[in-house]
């Protein structure tokens, strides 16, 4: 047996020492693990959708969705969002085959596109709640800013997330085989906040916004 | 000893093909989804804003394209495939998609079935108000 694959690789010519397995195997498991928390996320968001759903014309006669949603500003997010999805997963290639420059670059981009849908999004809640449809107008309104803001916060925290992981390529290495689950994990973590964010769009901005 | 002997972690790049062999068809993969995705997004404005279409239609049709959505982001970007390395992520995701639905639709209709059962406001009751 001189052909061994382990941990998704491609063929090599050697077997693997046993430590070698032990670290692929690890990668499995955290990664497993984190895919589980992640589903079990996406349940949480699946309540918050449901009580929207559910609140979504109870608008004590305030403001309804029709009257709130600026479609444009909602294109832009997806944007930043999408391209944003699409950076972290060229950063994941790049860390995977061990380019500093890449890997920081496409962080950079991440970071930046990830700041800029959060900029669009807190410049949209302080608009409404400065025009009174802040949380507290109506049932409506506080089942939105509820899911909304949960997933801005999500957003935020996998901003902090990735300013800390790229601390850690700085001080530790690409080579780190702990600072690689972590980089696997938030690329997961990522691309599954863009997930949530098409059924947002889609529920929330696009649905609302029929007649 | 055939790489169908172990588990592969969601979302691993290392899942492409010929990632070994240059990052050529790793990009390729994640610009075919980058590419879909959008597409399915623009179709989505457009359907939602769109007066060519049924009315009554457009809320099942955002759905289906949401749902399209979700599976290309599923393959391209967190490389969930229907190999046998990937049976354990394709099977926790499967049970999350189910109590996801179960939570949803759950509560849709129970609470479209609360609200057929109500009582009909004083508004109603009184027929001679009614517009």
């Amino acid at each position: 047996m001189t052909t061994i694959a382990i941990d998704g690789g491609g063929f090599r010519e050697t077997p693997l020492s046993a430590y070698q397995i032990a670290i692929s195997t690890k990668r499995v498991v955290v990664g497993y693990g984190f895919w589980i928390f992640l589903l079990s996320d996406i349940v949480m968001f699946s309540a918050f959708f449901a009580a929207y759903a559910v609140l979504a014309h109870a608008t004590a006669d305030g403001p309804t969705g029709m009257q709130l949603f600026n479609q444009r500003s909602v294109a832009i997010e997806t944007a930043c969002l999408l391209a944003s999805s699409y950076t972290c997963g060229l950063m994941q290639l790049a860390v995977t085959s061990r380019r500093y420059a890449v890997t920081y670059l496409m962080a950079f981009l991440t970071f930046a596109l990830g700041a800029a849908f959060l900029a669009l999004e807190l410049h949209e809640f302080a608009g409404m709640i400065a025009s009174g449809a802040g949380p507290q107008r109506s049932a409506f309104l506080s089942a939105f800013f509820t899911l909304v803001g949960c997933h801005g916060l999500h957003v935020t925290v996998g901003l902090i997330w990735l300013v800390v992981m790229m601390a850690q390529v700085g001080i530790k290495s690409l080579y780190d085989p702990t600072v690689e689950r972590r980089l696997l994990c938030f690329s997961l973590f990522w691309h599954a906040l863009d997930i949530v964010w098409v059924w947002l769009f889609t529920v929330v901005y696009l649905m609302g916004g029929l007649s | 000893m055939t790489d169908t002997d172990y588990d592969r972690a969601p979302g691993d790049v290392t899942a492409l093909p010929d990632i070994e062999r240059g990052r050529s068809s790793g990009i390729l993969v994640y610009t075919i989804g980058l590419a879909l995705a959008v597409a399915l997004t623009a179709l989505s404005f457009w359907v939602a804003n769109t007066s060519l279409l049924w009315v009554g239609g457009v809320a099942l049709g955002l759905t289906v394209l949401a749902v399209a959505q979700m599976g290309i982001h599923l393959v391209f970007f967190l490389h969930v495939t229907t190999g046998p390395d990937n049976s354990n992520n394709v099977l926790a995701l499967a049970f999350g998609v189910l109590i996801v639905i179960l939570v949803v639709v759950g509560s849709l209709v129970i609470m479209a079935d609360l609200n057929d059962s109500m009582m009909p406001g004083p508004e109603l009751m009184n027929l001679q108000m009614q517009r």
